[in-house]
Formats: C-alpha cells, structure tokens, sequence
C-alpha cells in the first residue's frame, strides 16, 4: 500500500475492505489493515489531552515542567530561523542523521562479509561466534566510558559507538541469508557451470539481499536509539547534545521539539527503507 | 554422446544419533546416449540419492559412476539438473535465468540472448522473457527450469520429480514438452516419478525401484515414449497395451507398500 493511500484511507469506518463479504474477521489477521483515521483520531486524542492540561491561566501542569503547544509551536520556528545556540535546528538533525549514517556504513561493511564468513565456512564460523554472541548482548551505552578512552569525547567515540551498535546486527542478518538459501539453488547453480566466485556473487549474495535489508533496517533504528543518549556528552551538535543543552536551562519547549523531530525522523528513515526495499529487492519472499 | 555407466553403487547415510540407512544397495546399469530412464517407487527407495550421486552432488559409499568413461567426482554442466520447484533464482527474470549458464561460462551476450530467446520459444515461453519468475504459474516455472537447463547443451539432464508438485491438467501438457524436448535433442535423460502412468508414457526405459535397501526391483523397455508425440496423449494411456502395464507396476508397488507397511507395523 502506498503511503497516499495509507494516508488518505482507503479502509476508514464506513468504507469497507473485502472483508465486507467474509462473515468471520475477528481473528482473522488479514482483515487487521490499521485505519488512517483513527490514527488521525489518536493523533487529535493526544493534542487534546496536551492542550487541557495546558488550558487556562493556572494549567494543570506548568512551564517548568512541559511546556504549551503555542510554546512549542513558536519554539519550532525560532529553532528553524535562528537556531540554538546560533546552530539551526536542522544543522543539528542534520549532525545527528549524519553520525548514524558512518555507524551504519561502517556496520555493513564489516558485519556483512563477517556474516558470510561465519555461514560459509565452519572454522570462521568457530572463530566469530564466541566474540558474536559475547558482545552481541552488550548495550551500546555501556561502552561509552571505553570509547570516549580510546576515540576522544568527540565524534570518533559516537561514531565507533553506533558501529558497535550496528555491526553484530548486521553479522547476524548477513550470516541468516545466507542459512536460508535453498539448497536446490546451490546445486542448481553448480550444475549450470558456476565457480565457487559466482555462486558467492550469483546466488548467496542476491539471496541474502532481503535479510541484509532487514538487519540495517533494525540496525538504523538502534543506532537512532543509540546515538541520541550518546549525544547527551561531548558534543554541541547533534539533537541529544540540543536536548541536554536546553534542560539545563529548563527550556522544556526546545526539548519537546527535539523529541518530536527525533521521532519523526525515526518514521521517516523506516518509510524510506521501506520504500527503497519494494525498489531494490521487489523478490523478498518470493523464493 | 557419452553413455552413462552405474556400477555398484552403494550408499550408506550415517544417522547424526547412531545407526545407519542403506539408501542403495549395489545398484548398477548401463544407460546408452539418448535413451529416457523413467524411476519409479515408494518414497524412501534411493531415487533422489541416486540422482544426486550422478549429478556429483554426492559421493557414494561404494562404486562408480561414469559418463563416456570419465568417472563423475563432482557437480558438472554435462550433467544439468531439474528439481522440483524453488530453484529458479527469483532475483533474475525469466531470460536471465535462461541465460544463466552460458552466463557463468562468459559467453558472448549477443549469441546467449539469440539462445535464450531460442529456448523460450522451444518451451512455450515467447515473449516472457522479462517477467519475475514470481509472476509465472508452477507449470510455466518449470517450462523455464528446462529451458535454463538446456541452456548449456547437457550431455545429461536429471529430473528429480520436475512435475511432482502440478495439477494433472499442467503435469499432461508438459510432459508431451517433455517427450518432444527428448525427441527433438536427442539428449539422455533420467527422470525421477510418483506416477505410474508418468513412468510409463514418458519412460523408454523404466525402473521399479524398492526400499530397504534401495535397489533396482525390475527392469522394462517400454514402447510408449517412443510413440508418445504421433499418438493422442489420452489415447495412448488409454490403451489397453498401456493399461496392462499400468495394472501390472501398480499391483508391483502395492505390494511393496504392504511390506513397508508390515515392516512399520511389526516395529511398532
Ligand atoms: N541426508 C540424509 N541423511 C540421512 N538419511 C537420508 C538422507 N537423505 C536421504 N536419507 C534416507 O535415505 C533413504 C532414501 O532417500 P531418498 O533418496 O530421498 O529417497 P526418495 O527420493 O526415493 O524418496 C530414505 O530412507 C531417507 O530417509
Ligand atoms: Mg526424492
């Protein structure tokens, strides 16, 4: 489904999908498609509750602590035409999305061929898993003080933080690609003529492209996840950097703008990820 | 042409909790060049190891196969391979995956594509040659895993149940596009089949295989294939020639069933 249509409803109430034909839905998972309008609804819910909580001359909940939509809403635009801190809300998205970016990059550079090594070949296979499996389970964060060691406080340590994020993410997904390729095709292959080269190159690659894709889709979210507290220190750049800054000087609508921009952000490299896997990899589950 | 030669082949698979399988007890023949070997059987009697074992998929425990004298030690493109379904490569369209062999072996781009669009026509495919293999039906799927086998000239193609997984209607039409292919190449084929009357139409030789272990329980030169393309196809099956051997394997098979059946039944 297109995000025009997601967001323009083709399933609202009172329009109804094929399921207006099929007597059992409850259960059924197929006839479960979200309705843009009530997410529309939801979205309406959470602005009302804000705006009561805000109402009146003495609100409910006060500046210090959250502040009104107006002040957000004025916030937004006093970020986007003089910044803070003379840096522009978008040099600090920007910053931000651009960290996460070399994380990944280097991620996929390392954690892919290291997955292909460990589903090809039984002795890497011994050789990565203890290192896998010990450091797969370690959260980021706990590796800041390390990093900020041995990289500096400022963006070698964030940078080799969202690699480490990244990386076993990747090792894993490439090393399940390439597990599920169907035996029939490697066979297949060899018989038509193919080296061990083009049967990496023509058959294992392609068929780990999906699982490839899903493990930097989940790996961008992490790294996202990540980098924001990783911000929190040594850096004036960046939205976590602006969220630490601001809170210090109670500016709690500054810091409601950078949440919501981190979250729309988030939606937004999952929308496009998604958009570029219907692109580039059109046989996902098609096997 | 190179004639195909079993000789004694025995294939014992190590159980990963002890304890062994005979998939195939000295099993030999001689199949000369250009003949249509149909193999026919309970599920369990050798045939998918057997098939294996001659595509160089697998090493037997004992014997050896050779092709023009050459003994097989491994996967070649003298011998192309058919499976079932799901081998195609999804990521390719149609003429890519037709073109895949003469691909590997870097062949010039402007003579494959001359001979892939040769072989989508020879299978029933013009014109397809840019779908997804997704978008296809299972029989047309098929149509083009022999057309990408045929793609390298094969001396042999092996066929492990290519239309096991068919409605009848399909699994009819391709295999006359079997028997013509067969006719036409003049290549060496040996094709593994659940059905009797599949063996039979297609098979200018046909074994019964029985398991327990795997091995060849009988031998027929079958006049059928090569008739196959001149008769009506339902005719044929049809006749009473063909309906006496068709009573005859399945009485065969039946009675081998009952044994695996009593043997399940005994250990129980
Ligand atoms: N990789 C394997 N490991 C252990 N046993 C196997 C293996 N492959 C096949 N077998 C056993 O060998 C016998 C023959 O199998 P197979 O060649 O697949 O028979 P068919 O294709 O005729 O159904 C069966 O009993 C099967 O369980
Ligand atoms: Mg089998």
């Amino acid at each position: 489904m297109s995000v025009l249509t997601r967001l323009t409803g083709g399933y609202g109430p009172g329009r109804k999908g094929a399921g207006a034909r099929k007597t059992v839905t409850f259960g059924d998972a197929s006839e479960v498609k979200g309705s843009p309008s009530w997410s529309l609804f939801s979205l309406l819910f959470v602005a009302l509750v804000w705006w009561w909580i805000k109402r009146g001359p003495d609100p409910i909940i006060n500046d210090r602590t959250f502040p009104s939509m107006r002040q957000t809403w004025d916030a937004f635009f006093e970020l986007v035409d003089r910044g803070y801190r003379r840096v522009g809300l978008w040099d600090h998205t920007w910053a931000s999305l651009w960290r996460v970016l070399k994380g990944l990059v280097y991620g996929v550079v390392v954690g892919v061929p290291v997955g292909f090594a460990m589903g090809l070949s039984n002795r890497l296979r011994g050789i990565f898993d203890p290192i896998v499996e010990l450091l797969r389970p370690v959260p980021p964060l706990a590796l800041l003080p390390l990093f900020i060691v041995w990289f500096g406080i400022g963006e070698g340590s964030k940078v080799n933080l969202l690699f480490f994020a990244a990386v076993w993410i990747m090792v894993i997904a490439a090393r399940a690609g390439v597990l599920g390729v169907r035996g029939s095709k490697v066979h297949a292959a060899y018989s038509l003529g193919a080296n061990r080269w083009q049967i990496l190159r023509y058959v294992i690659l392609p068929n780990a492209l999906p699982d490839i894709f899903t493990g930097m889709r989940v790996a961008l979210g992490v790294c996202w996840g990540t980098l924001v507290a990783a911000e929190l220190t040594g850096t004036t750049t960046g939205l976590g950097a602006m969220i630490f800054a601001a809170s210090k000087f109670f500016r709690m609508d500054i810091v409601v703008v950078s949440i919501i921009t981190i979250g729309v952000i988030g939606v937004a490299m999952d929308l496009i990820m998604r958009f570029l896997e219907r692109r580039l990899i059109p046989w996902r589950g098609k096997g | 042409m190179k004639d195909l030669s079993v000789e004694g082949l025995g294939m014992v698979y190590e159980l990963p909790k002890g304890g062994s399988v005979e998939a195939l007890h000295d099993v030999s023949f001689d199949l000369e060049a250009g003949r249509l070997l149909t193999l026919l059987g309970p599920s369990g009697c050798g045939k998918t190891t057997l098939l294996n074992i001659i595509a160089g998929f697998l090493t037997p425990t004992s014997g050896s196969v050779t092709l023009g004298g050459d003994p097989i030690a491994g996967p070649g493109q003298e011998r192309g391979m058919v499976f079932q379904q799901g081998a195609l490569f999804e990521w390719q369209n149609v003429a890519q995956n037709v073109a895949f062999g003469p691909r590997m072996n870097r062949k010039k781009r402007s003579e494959t594509n001359e001979l892939v669009e040769d072989l989508l026509s020879t299978v029933g495919l013009q014109g397809f040659g840019d779908k997804a293999v997704y978008e296809l039906s299972g029989g047309m799927q098929q149509r083009v895993a022999l057309a990408r086998c045929l793609a390298n000239d094969p001396e042999v193609i092996l066929m492990d149940e290519p239309l096991g997984a068919l409605d009848a209607l399909t699994r009819e039409k391709m295999q006359s596009l079997i028997l013509k292919l067969w006719q036409e190449t003049g290549k060496t084929i040996v094709l593994v089949t659940h059905s009797v009357e599949e063996a039979l139409y297609l098979g200018d030789r046909l074994f019964v295989m029985a398991p327990r272990p795997g091995r060849i329980e009988r031998e027929y030169e079958l006049p059928f294939a090569a008739n196959g393309l001149h008769v009506d196809p339902r005719e044929m099956k049809a006749s009473p020639e063909f309906i006496e051997k068709r009573e005859e394997l399945l009485s065969l098979i039946w009675e081998m069933e009952e044994q695996i059946m009593g043997h399940e039944g005994g250990m129980a």
